[in-house]
């Protein structure tokens, strides 16, 4: 048997996403939603599930799963119904989740995800295929507290619970079994997070909590139809360790199967550590909830004209953002599909083409060393103190040839952080590549004498040397010449017309 | 519909699995009682069974009633020392259970 | 007119010929001499109701009345909270519970210029038909102490029948409010599912719960149901109908109403002969005021306290989850974990009935069973209202006895529960169907009385208590007081 499970067994990976909405208050109750403040700080009696109390509806959750319904192809469903989940445990105050059941707000959608060709890897810039997958529903439930387990420097010895973030509006979106790797479910995550944030649907921000997956991985033989036994791993609260824990599970589950064992259906952890999940409790029929129409709520009645109306407000998605951006400034996918990552990217990108006229340059300059320059401090794009106009006039400077791409990297790191007019910082600092055809024949006419060989290949009607000249001719110049110029008159001068 | 109508009586082990699902603990001599009243009373409502109910519409609320809703609009929580008043332990302004276990979670 | 009733007190407190301040003080005496004999009253709030009532004394000098009940003393079921004020259901595991919020009824009575006593005893969280449920012990019902008071707002029925308060608040789930009333020789009302809200209420049911007063009259009920009434957007069950007029349509009038007499109230699941016998003679006194009475069908009265049991105790298991000793309520000491302390709390703060209900409502929630039971019960309650739809179509309210028969001794049911349940037959439609309905002394059995029910179409409160003031400007039932009363 190879080394390599995936040889023999193909995994089969459903997700469950839990997004935090972005609304001033709770599903049920007008306690403000806010993260960081000290506990049962943020609660209404509602909250607290105290005696007597009852839940009313968040107007604006509404719009919000519209536009999740929609923006996933989806069917919004004009009558859905709140259910009682019922358990036990002290973070959950009522003793049971509102959420949705038999009756979801949104269901049978699906999103596009750019996943790998199969052979090329998962290194970046690697030539993808676009993928769809379903989205089984999405529905509406209230979030519980949060249970503190390990309460350092604390009186008591128990777990601590905090009721803060009890009763936030979720929508938790289902996705079909149709992840086959961890890639590919990484890469749904990205889409959804990315679909989530254009729509102004959650702000779906991992460390805050506000994003939250739960993966379903089972494996089967290559070949077969049919599929295994799944487990749930709970509680992924990055894009490494969903991956990390996918793989792990992979791993876990094939060595079971490789040893004739059975995969018993449980809910897994994963153990960031040592990237191993672990069974945290086996699923046997004890998981029964119960579940009820909940009698204190009335089945939630969406109109057709209000799904219209949300329909003509939703914004261009990521997927139409990047077809056009493809058909109307001719940019690549691998491109495109870097720049529609955020929308404040993508605007980034139209306000910067639009103000140099250069598309494929700004793209080009965005994509790679804008995009590097904020990975590198993690910040988002309107972070920083550089405006689109005056990356736009950096690359109008290069375009012109009047700096060169090398000068025009280095004042990048300080147009980010400090701002300022490329322009005026130029002149100021002398960088200005020069034009002047005396100074670049000077040059050009030194680096002829030396280079006697790739001069004859030039001249024999190869452009390839040209490129090594030019650089010559660069280096002479300490890197400060017009290349336009520089190359126009290396041609001249080689090709006789000089 | 015969199954339905064949349904057994609750067992001793019935009445302990619904203890446990509704956290209770009874003593042997409360689930011997209760699995008498409580197959008592399931005898009884045993007759619903007889009447057919295809196609009915159940009813969850009496009163058809338009969703109503409330503005997105929060206003302050209530005061942490009122909301941990009545709580048997508390540390700060947080509820404090005996140490959960992890993967207790339903 | 004397001032045990709301009347009579509004009455004389019109004249100047007592003070808020002193017929709280009397109250506060009768509560706690005949009111704890009688194991009516588990709570006074004597000095905040004394300060209310001066308030009161002092708007009423002012001219600024509030409403027909300014300056009224009123309980409150131990089920509906206050803010400050303890509120335990009758229950072990809120013996210490204090309400950080206010309820709705404390909100609206306050607003409607009455004084707040104190809180009456009931079965616990309002499960029983008997007030015999309580941790504090049962009430006794006034006209004979060793009979039950009937419930569960049993405590608010006695705080009226003994002449403690002009008027309380129950809570009807299953006839909680219709059956003690009946009991007790008072008038007690449950309006349309919706009409109060519920805000604040300790939920048994929340699909059947509904909040309603005790009186003497249909009149006072007029008045207490206007007050308490209306829209209330914290409840996502409330009626958006404004409160109704109600006092403006007590005419006296019955002339041309259709009154239907359901046989299956009559004969095949028939009372007690001395009930139907009282019924039938107040259903003959309203066709002599120009009435007209027809026989209609409720074909599925034989089936309503099994749907009523499978759908109550369902809602109520769940509703009960919340008190698992977290965040408030008991918790039982020295417990090695949580599921321990989840048990051994839940164990030792229920009472038997409650626990009972629990594991019934969770059986048949739980998987396998639901179906069968609890969907089963919710398709039956859609062929319940139909009757009731079908039923109106041909009568304006529908009349019959509120119970089978009169209270009856303490402790003599509770080891039977099915046959206590069945009792229930001619209530818990009203809860099933959100139908208003009303019980009024219409007459004795056994030196006890006897309750007349009368059902009217969802909203139609007016026609309700219409009828019931009708027959009370040409009787007497209502003025008849038990033994030992003020
Ligand atoms: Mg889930
Ligand atoms: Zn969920």
């Amino acid at each position: 048997m190879s080394d390599n499970p995936l040889d023999r067994y193909e995994p089969v990976i459903g997700l469950e996403v839990h997004t935090h909405l972005k609304t001033e208050s709770k599903l049920f109750s007008p306690a403000p939603v806010r993260y960081g403040d000290a506990p049962n700080h943020d609660v209404h009696p509602i909250d607290l599930g105290m005696p007597g109390v009852l839940p009313v509806l968040n107007e604006k959750v509404i719009g919000l799963a519209i536009r999740l319904g929609l923006a996933t192809h989806s069917t919004v469903n004009t009558r859905s119904v709140f259910a009682r989940k019922n358990y036990f445990y002290p973070d959950l105050p009522k003793g049971y989740q509102i959420s949705q059941y038999e009756e979801p707000v949104v269901s049978d959608g699906w999103i596009e995800i750019e996943v790998p060709v199969k052979g090329s890897g998962k290194k970046r810039g690697a030539e993808t295929v676009t993928k769809r997958i379903g989205v089984t529903r999405a529905h509406l439930e209230e979030d519980a507290g949060k249970s503190i387990h390990d309460v350092a420097l604390s009186a008591s010895e128990g777990t601590h619970i905090d009721l803060n973030r009890a009763g936030v509006p979720l929508l938790e979106i289902v996705s079909e079994p149709d992840l086959r790797s961890s890639v590919e479910a990484s890469a749904y995550l990205r889409a959804l997070r990315s679909i989530l944030r254009y729509i102004e649907v959650s702000d779906a921000d991992m460390e805050k909590g506000q994003f939250r997956c739960d993966a379903n991985v089972s494996l089967r033989l290559r070949g077969s139809s049919e599929f295994g036994t799944r487990t749930e791993i709970k509680n992924l609260n990055s894009f490494a360790n969903v991956e990390g824990a996918i793989e792990a599970e992979i791993v876990r589950q094939s060595e079971i199967l490789d040893d004739g064992g059975e995969i018993q259906q449980a809910t897994m952890g994963f153990d960031v550590n040592r990237q191993r999940t672990r069974i945290l409790r086996l699923k046997e029929n004890a998981d029964d909830y119960r579940y009820f129409d909940d009698p204190d709520l009335i089945p939630l009645l969406i109109d057709e004209e209000l799904i219209e109306v949300v329909r003509a407000d939703l914004p261009e998605l990521p997927e139409q953002k990047r077809e056009r951006f493809e058909q109307e400034y001719g940019l690549p996918g691998e491109t495109t599909a870097i720049l529609v990552t955020s929308r404040r990217l993508a605007d980034f990108f139209e306000n910067c083409a639009r103000a140099c006229n250069a598309p494929k340059a700004a793209a080009n300059w965005i994509a790679r060393d804008l995009r590097q320059e904020l990975n590198e401090r993690n910040l988002a794009v309107d972070e920083t103190r550089l405006e689109p106009d005056a990356l736009a006039s950096l690359i109008r400077l290069v375009e012109e040839g009047r700096l060169t791409t090398k000068s025009a990297r280095e004042l990048l790191p300080e147009l980010v952080e400090a701002g300022g007019d490329p322009q005026a910082m130029m002149e100021e600092r002398g960088l200005e590549a020069v034009s002047d055809t005396g100074m670049i024949d000077e040059w050009v006419t030194t680096v002829i004498g030396g280079n006697a060989a790739a001069v004859e290949s030039v001249r024999g009607g190869d452009d390839k040397p040209l490129n090594f000249l030019m650089g010559q001719v660069m280096k002479a110049a300490g890197g400060k010449a017009n290349p336009g110029e520089v190359r126009k008159r290396l041609v001249e001068m080689i090709r006789g017309d000089g | 519909m015969l199954a339905l109508c064949a349904m057994s009586r609750i067992t001793r082990e019935d009445v302990e699995r619904t203890a446990d699902l509704a956290r209770l603990s009874l003593s042997k001599d409360e689930i011997e009682a209760m699995t008498h009243e409580l197959g008592q009373i399931l005898d009884h409502v045993e007759q619903l069974q007889a009447l057919d109910t295809e196609g009915i519409e159940p009813t969850a609320h009496a009163i058809p009633l338009a969703t109503p809703l409330r503005p997105d609009r929060a206003s302050p929580g209530i005061d942490p020392d009122l909301a941990v008043a009545n709580a048997p332990a508390s540390d700060g302004h947080a509820f404090v259970v005996p140490k959960v276990i992890d993967g207790e979670e339903g | 007119m004397k001032l045990e009733s709301l009347e009579g007190q509004r009455a004389a407190l019109d004249a100047s010929e007592v003070s808020s301040v002193e017929l709280v003080e009397s109250a506060l005496v009768r509560a706690e001499g005949a009111g704890a004999d009688l194991g009516a009253i588990v709570g006074l709030r004597a000095e905040a109701a004394l300060a209310a009532a001066a308030g009161s004394d002092a708007r009423r000098r002012a001219g600024e009345l509030r409403s027909p009940l300014e300056g009224a003393p009123v309980v409150l079921k131990d089920n509906m909270v206050q803010k400050g004020e303890p509120t335990t259901c009758a229950s072990r595991i809120l013996e210490s519970f204090v309400s950080p919020y206010d309820g709705a009824m404390a909100e609206r009575l306050e607003a409607a210029g009455a004084i707040i006593l104190g809180r009456a005893n009931m079965d616990e969280f309002a499960m029983g038909s008997t007030t015999e449920n309580s941790t504090f012990g049962p009430a006794r019902n006034p006209w004979d102490t060793s009979r039950t008071t009937g419930g569960s707002s049993g405590g608010s029925a006695v705080a009226v029948s003994a002449g403690i308060t002009g008027f309380s608040l129950g809570s009807d789930t299953g006839g909680s409010i219709r059956q003690p009333a009946s009991f007790c020789g008072v008038v007690g009302m449950k309006p349309t599912y919706g009409r109060v809200s519920r805000w604040g209420l300790v939920a048994f049911a929340s699909s059947l719960d509904q909040i309603g007063p005790f009186t003497h009259s249909a009149r006072e009920a007029a008045w207490v149901l206007e007050a308490i009434a209306g829209h209330d957007p914290r409840d996502s069950t409330s009626l958006p109908e404004p409160a109704p007029a109600l006092e403006s349509a007590l005419t006296g009038d019955v002339k041309g109403l259709r009154i239907g007499l359901p046989r299956e109230y009559f004969v095949d699941q028939g009372a007690e002969p001395g009930v139907v016998e009282a019924v039938r003679g107040a259903v003959s006194e309203l066709e002599s005021a120009g009435a007209k009475v027809v026989e209609v069908a409720l074909p599925h009265t034989p089936y309503v306290v099994s749907t009523y049991y499978l759908v109550a105790t369902a809602e109520a298991s769940s509703n009960l989850a919340r008190f698992d000793g977290v965040r408030y309520g008991r918790r039982a000491e020295n417990v090695k974990d949580l599921d321990e302390m989840y048990r051994r709390s839940r164990s030792e703060g229920f009472g038997r009935e409650v626990k009972r209900r629990i594991l019934l409502g969770t059986y048949v929630l739980s998987a396998g069973y639901f179906d069968a039971y609890y969907r089963k019960a919710q398709q039956v309650r859609t062929l319940v209202r139909g009757d009731f739809d079908r039923a109106f179509e041909a009568c304006d309210v529908i009349v019959g006895p509120t119970y089978p028969e009169v209270a009856f001794p303490i402790g003599a049911r509770m080891d039977d529960p099915v046959s206590l349940y069945l009792g229930d037959i001619y209530t818990v439609s009203a809860n099933l169907a959100g139908l208003p309905g009303i019980s009024v002394p219409c007459g004795q059995h056994q030196g006890m009385p006897v309750g007349m029910q009368i059902l009217g179409r969802p909203l139609d409160e007016a026609t309700l208590l219409r009828v019931a003031d009708a027959f009370q400007r040409r009787t007497d039932h209502h003025e008849h007081r038990p033994p030992g009363s003020p």
